[in-house]
């Protein structure tokens, strides 16, 4: 009965992408960091699901900015979303 | 000190004393009430034992051998003659109780699973996710809680109940029986270690058992001085008291258990120990009466020592107190720069700079060291470079004086042309605390310009301002680069101007700027020597009969050559007075070109606080900080100048409308309240409409509130704005924004209309009425809080009553904000605070984790951005097409 709806269809659901392990690294090593530095994102998001993220993974979204724009954010792929000691 | 041992603390880790723990440490036992002999010396085994560190001067203490000075002091214990619980730990004692088997102490969980659990615990520890942990814990407690029989021992479980706040109970079949703190002492004990470890605990740093406490610590005498009153008479700490009270009640219940006194008596006793223990520990714990000294005064308890905002946390180690520091009542001198500020004289002899003596400064010095103390300008201390340090009170200055040296420091009073902080709380803000130029002055004040007013939200019906005087190079070269006040006319909210003029200084710039004001050679030098002018006179813009000229002329003397801009004006955002072009006869349009001031007059708009891509705005941001002061310093000083010479005052007459006006205003409600009637009476037959959404009582009031306050006042406004021209002094500081606004004038002249709390007309009160003048049930308006009269005009006494009903709505919001906001801010900077923007542009925490990738998302710093945007592109065409 109900209609499966694809939410990276909806106009609230900026872009994301899976960004390739080879850019990945370029990035990390550009912006000088381990992958646990940049911000998290949990593995459940319903998001990181529909676009086939697995933990470990960096995705990049596209969003629209009142400031920028575009603005271009990373999110590492996490299995829970909580500080490390 | 060259010996000094560096260690780093890798970790700090919180448990549990045990009670061999307690014992080891302490250096007696406490067993007697009585704390001091005939002779005043305390008694050993009293709660005062001098063992417990040396507190009196020239006291040794006999467990270290140290003097007041460098002994640490030492803890005591009382052996207590029943455990008692421990109030800050019922909640974990009703977890371990509820969790584990009441005969084999087990936890409640079959083995294999229990195993299962104790390697995933083992496995996240590894790696180091305590969230999951926390999680795990969580989870195996409720699974264990929710189990009716022990899978070890098979005896079924009670229910154990918590009375607030140390009482526990256990549901049998036929009772629900008082566990006693042995019992349940007995019960902890019996839980295994692996066991502990499952349910969150620490085994080993925090036994369960150790939150039934046996033997009570002693704190040091340090901890709890007391206090020699000038009558002699000592007066003991309030924990001290405690302490004596426990003993006591630990000595009866002793003897009572030692004679084999009756059941209920010891319970008694044991109730009354578990009580002064409680309230020792936690004197705020609810469902206890507090304990209270004789006088009725509550006590405090090791746990108000430490808590809240004035407690050992925040009060203590959170906060400090300086010295070099001055503190009074500020008053307003517009004589002063913007960045200066008036100290007294009384202040300056305090306040003191060190200086160090150099062969250009040694003459100087000398003079001021000869000064000495007493007189401004002088100096208090000189330090030789062997480090000893000479007060000028006492000796002879003139042979200190003549001892200067280069190398020397001399502590010299604040002079003119120092530089200080100068701080206003709430310090919610970076502009709440700036430097500003020392400039000492006679009487008791602090003084400012009252142009920096607006950032430290500062007024002068009694505020004070405290003042600090950096005492390093270092300090006061940060101080005048990144603190001036010139550096923070602009704010880093949105990057206008936060320092501008208000009240005079806008009713004084419109003054001077409109086209009827022409000036006599005198009056325009007399402004001109106000602002420190030292170039000559522009051409006249009138020749014949006599030389005159316009205050656009004198403004523009101070506007850079190159200078192009277009606004409208304060005044023209009103749609009778707006301007469209440059032919227009209203003048609102302000038109700067090649620094001249062609046409517009100065206002709000132009000039003002907080009015980004205003004329002071594009100034500061074209031509720099110091620009902006001088022109504060000059042009704005000419505009109060103005202000005095034309003499600006406002009275009750320039409010009086005629009366025909009355008597159409009066007309406009009459015809307004019959609407209302009109509006009551289908509300009644049931012929209303409602709004969407609404019911029907509720369209009624929505309904009725319209028709009363905004159409009215409109209409009203209408009226009477034919009566209010530009010369009167009241609709000048209303249009150019300098105090009031045009609904505030048909407040006054007109009237006040329907007053509302929390958006609906007033009903509070009676039953079905506010006020025992009107009928029960009453909708109309007068008796629902319709205002028809103007403050010309005067309020009745009901109308008065309603005006003071609605008014205490706004007293109310702001009290209810600012404790709001306040904590609201707290939390936020408390978050906040360590993030940084980095030279990437990235924004990353303390231990580098990014936050954003580039500042704002656009990378932009709001202070030296346009209102927010990277690049105005209109200003920069205006700025250079004219």
């Amino acid at each position: 009965m109900e209609e499966e709806i694809n939410i990276l269809e909806h106009e609230l659901v900026p872009r994301h992408e899976v960004v390739p392990p080879q850019e990945a690294l370029e990035l990390l090593r550009k912006l000088g960091i381990e992958p646990w530095q940049l911000p998290w994102i949990s593995a459940d998001d319903p998001v990181v699901k529909a676009i086939g993220a697995k933990p470990g993974d960096i995705i990049r979204i596209i969003r629209k900015s009142p400031t920028a724009g575009e603005f271009i954010a990373y999110r590492y792929v996490v299995v829970e979303v909580t500080k490390k000691s | 000190m060259s010996n000094v041992l560096t260690t780093r603390i890798s970790r700090v880790k919180f448990g549990i004393m045990s009670p061999d723990e307690i014992r080891k440490m302490s250096v007696t036992t406490v067993v007697t009430t009585d704390v001091y002999d005939n002779d005043g010396l305390p008694i050993d085994g009293g709660v005062m034992d001098k063992r417990m560190g040396a507190i009196e001067p020239g006291e040794t203490c006999p467990i270290c051998g140290n003097t007041r000075d460098s002994c640490p002091g030492h803890f005591g214990h009382i052996e207590l003659a029943k455990p008692v619980v421990h109030v800050s730990f019922v909640k974990h004692i009703l977890m371990y109780l509820k969790t584990t088997c009441e005969s084999c102490g087990r936890i409640k969980i079959p083995e294999e699973e229990r195993q299962e659990y104790l390697k995933l615990l083992r496995d996240l520890e590894e790696l180091g996710l305590i969230y999951l942990k926390k999680r795990l814990h969580e989870y195996i407690r409720r699974k264990s809680a929710s189990t009716a029989t022990c899978p070890h021992c098979g005896t079924p479980s009670k229910k154990i109940k918590l009375e607030k706040p140390y009482s526990f109970y256990i549901q049998t079949e036929t009772e629900l029986r008082k566990l006693t703190p042995s019992e349940i002492r007995e019960r902890l004990e019996k839980i295994n270690d692996e066991d502990v470890a499952l349910l969150g605990g620490d085994p080993r740093d925090a036994r369960p058992e150790w939150m039934v406490l046996t033997v009570l610590p002693v704190p040091p005498r340090t901890a709890r001085p007391s206090i020699t009153l000038e009558t002699g008479i000592r007066s003991e700490d309030d924990l001290t008291h405690k302490l004596v009270d426990i003993v006591r009640v630990n000595n009866r219940l002793k003897e009572h258990v030692e004679s084999g006194a009756p059941r209920a008596i010891i319970e008694e006793e044991w109730e009354l120990l578990q009580y002064h223990v409680a309230t020792y520990i936690d004197n705020e714990v609810s469902g206890i009466p507090v304990a209270r000294h004789r006088s009725g005064k509550v006590l405090k308890g090791i746990a108000q020592r430490l808590k809240g905002k004035e407690g050992r946390f925040r009060g203590d180690l959170r906060g400090k107190r300086v010295d070099f520091s001055a503190r009074t009542v500020i008053s307003p001198d517009p004589s002063l720069s913007v960045n200066e500020v008036g100290v007294p004289e009384d202040i300056a002899k305090i306040l003191t700079i060190p200086e160090r003596v150099t062969p250009w400064n040694i003459e100087f010095l000398r003079k001021l060291v000869l000064n000495g103390p007493e007189k401004w300008p002088g100096a208090n201390y000189v330090t030789r470079p062997d480090g000893r340090k000479i007060s000028l009170k006492y000796v002879d200055r003139k042979a200190v004086a003549e001892s200067l040296e280069p190398g020397f420091i001399v502590e010299r009073h604040i002079l003119d042309g120092d530089i200080a902080l100068f701080n206003r709380q709430p310090s919610l803000h970076r502009i709440s605390v700036m430097a500003h130029v020392v400039r000492v002055l006679p009487y008791k004040t602090l003084r400012l310009n009252p142009l920096v007013c607006p950032p430290y939200n500062a007024d002068f019906d009694g505020d004070e301002m405290n003042l600090h005087i950096p005492q390093s190079e270092e300090a006061r070269a940060e101080a005048r680069l990144l603190m001036l006040v010139e550096k923070h006319i602009l704010t880093p909210r949105y990057g206008g101007p936060i320092i501008g003029g208000l009240q005079d200084y806008i009713s004084g710039a419109y003054l001077l700027t409109v086209k009827p004001t022409i000036l006599t050679k005198e009056k325009a030098a007399t402004l001109l020597a106000t602002t420190g002018y030292k170039g000559d006179l522009p051409e006249p813009a009138i020749l014949k009969p006599n030389e005159y000229w316009t205050g656009k002329q004198l403004v523009s003397l101070f506007l850079p050559r190159d200078f192009n801009y277009k606004r409208n004006s304060k005044l023209g955002s009103a749609s009778a007075l707006r301007c469209i072009d440059e032919d227009c006869p209203h003048d609102s349009l302000v038109i700067i070109k090649k620094g001249v001031l062609l046409e517009g007059v100065l206002d709000k708009a132009s000039i003002g606080r907080e009015e980004p891509e205003s004329l002071v705005h594009w100034l500061i941001k074209d031509y720099g900080e110091d620009f902006g002061r001088y022109f504060m310093d000059s042009v704005y000083k000419m505009f109060v100048r103005t202000c005095e010479m034309h003499g600006f005052t406002m009275s009750y007459d320039h409010l009086i409308v005629s009366k025909d006006a009355r008597i159409s205003i009066d007309k406009l409600i009459g015809e307004e309240l019959k609407e209302v009637e009109e509006l009551i009476q289908l509300y009644r037959e049931g012929k209303l409409t409602p709004r969407p959404g609404k019911t029907l009582e509720e369209s009624l009031e929505d309904e009725i509130i319209d028709t009363l306050s905004k159409k009215l006042l409109d209409k009203v406004a209408e009226v009477i704005t034919q009566y209010f021209k530009l010369s009167n002094p009241v609709v000048i500081m209303a249009r150019t924004g300098a105090r009031g606004n045009p609904v505030n004038l048909t407040q006054m002249s007109g009237l006040l209309g329907q007053q509302t709390v929390r958006g609906k007309r007033l009903v509070r009160g009676y039953q079905g009425r506010m006020l025992p003048h009107f009928k029960p049930g009453d909708i109309g308006a007068e008796a629902r809080g319709f205002i028809k009269s103007g403050f010309v005009n005067g309020l009745d006494p009901l109308e008065l009553f309603f005006h003071a009903a609605a008014g205490r709505e706004g007293l109310i919001d702001t009290a209810v904000r600012t404790s709001q906001s306040g904590y609201m801010q707290r939390r936020l900077i408390n978050a906040l605070q360590d993030l940084r923007v980095f030279y990437d542009g990235t924004v990353r925490t303390a231990s580098g984790e990014i936050v954003q990738l580039l500042y704002g998302e656009d990378g932009v710093d709001p202070m030296k951005s346009d209102h927010g945007k990277a690049v105005n592109v209109d200003r920069v065409i205006e700025k250079f097409l004219g």
